[in-house]
């Protein structure tokens, strides 16, 4: 781009919806290449983690949530785990909130 | 009770995808709680016609084979709140749907939603018929073009034969005509065929005729529904559908020609 541009107020070309076709496509199929690829590890990846919760706190498989996000350079991948409420003889000094594991990865 | 919606056409590519994206969009903009599910395993679209294959993380194969739990699935809308999507699988082949599996979803959802509806894919083979077994109405995606028409009767004759309702003698499958893609201007040259043609041969009530338009385009490119654009022509004939599938009496609009003014033919303006 030249300083000309800026001065013709060219600074960028207007985003056209075609663009934003190319991303959205270059983003999904790179990922959809790599899972074709290999199996589908995220049914795994879910059922193994709710394994090692279980063995610390009583989970209901039902209250684990993964949500992902696709992106360009960085995906995200959040876990979300309820846990169940402290029993009542529980004299645990733990509070509740600091154990809300949120998972992320990339 | 939630109702069971099929969208359906027999061909392919005449509309069933982007319809059915309008269509649950405005239904839930109508304030019902609606879900749409792709049934098109192993050529999934519907997440990107929704804009929602970012976040795509476990399909309806996932939830019949047990890896996730239904809810897990579900992909809720950001725009609309009343709106959830269900992905079909994109490595897996139609094999992987079962009806059993079909039957558990479709009840489970019918506890939390008003309207399930289901984006059959093209042909009258397993993942068509298994879209359609559970219907309680369906939405016949139909183009003003010959082999489509005779591809929306076929269809209709399976609705009749072979979904759950007839196969159990009950109230058959309530049937709604969408013509789509229709270009008033060549339908006056005599190149297409005629709303009231079609509606002769076909014989089932008229929901909606949705013009053809540039905007269907920009719409999924976008990944954002053609209803939710407004200013579109196809939008607006899509709003008006869902209007008239709950109860409204609305007259169809965008059938007849554009009179275009003398600016507009000298410039050569095109239909939003
Ligand atoms: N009203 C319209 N005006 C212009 N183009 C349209 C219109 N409706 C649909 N299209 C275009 O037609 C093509 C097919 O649409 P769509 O994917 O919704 O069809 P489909 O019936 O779901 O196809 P398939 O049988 O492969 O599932 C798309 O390129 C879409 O943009
Ligand atoms: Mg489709």
């Amino acid at each position: 781009m030249s300083w000309l541009d800026v001065f013709r107020g060219k600074t960028k070309p207007p985003p056209t919806s075609a663009g934003a076709a190319k991303e959205r496509l270059q983003i999904v199929l790179a990922h959809e290449r790599i899972s074709r690829a290999g199996d589908d590890f995220l049914p795994r990846l879910q059922r193994e983690l709710i394994q090692v919760v279980a063995r610390y706190v009583a989970i209901d498989p039902k209250a684990v949530n993964v949500s992902l996000d696709r992106g360009g350079d960085m995906s995200t991948l959040a876990i979300e785990v309820e846990l169940p409420p402290p029993s009542k003889d529980d004299t645990g000094t733990t509070n509740p909130a600091d154990l809300k594991p949120e998972a992320r990865a990339s | 009770m939630a109702q069971v919606i099929v969208v359906t056409s027999g061909k392919g590519g005449v509309g069933k995808t982007t319809s059915s994206a309008a269509f649950a969009t405005g239904l839930a903009q109508a304030g019902k709680k609606t879900v749409v599910i792709d049934f098109d395993v192993g050529l999934r679209n519907l997440d990107l016609i929704m804009g929602v294959e970012r976040r795509v993380v476990f399909d309806i194969v996932n939830v019949i084979t047990g890896e996730a739990k239904l809810n897990q699935a579900l992909i809720r809308d950001k725009r609309v709140d009343t709106l959830s999507i269900l992905p079909a699988s994109q490595t897996r082949d139609k094999d992987a749907l079962t009806k059993e599996g079909v039957a558990n979803i479709i009840e489970e959802l019918s506890k939390d939603f008003d309207y399930i509806l289901c984006d059959s894919p093209a042909g009258i083979e397993k993942g068509a018929l298994l879209a359609l077994y559970f219907a309680d109405q369906a939405i016949v995606v139909t183009n003003p073009e010959v082999s489509s028409v005779r591809d929306s009767d076929r269809i209709l004759g399976v609705l009749q034969s072979k979904s759950k309702r007839a196969e159990e003698k009950r109230d058959p499958v309530k049937e709604h005509l969408i013509v789509t893609r229709y270009a008033p201007n060549r339908v006056e040259k005599g190149e297409m065929l005629k709303l009231e043609d079609i509606r002769e041969i076909l014989a089932i009530p008229l929901l909606g005729v949705i013009p053809e338009s540039e905007s269907v385009l920009k719409a999924s490119n976008t990944g954002n529904p053609v209803i939710l654009d407004d200013g579109s022509t196809a939008g607006q004939a899509y709003k008006d559908a869902v209007a008239r599938f709950l109860g409204e009496d609305r007259p169809h609009r965008f059938i007849d020609p554009e009179k275009r003014g003398f600016l507009s033919r000298l410039f050569g303006g095109r239909a939003a």
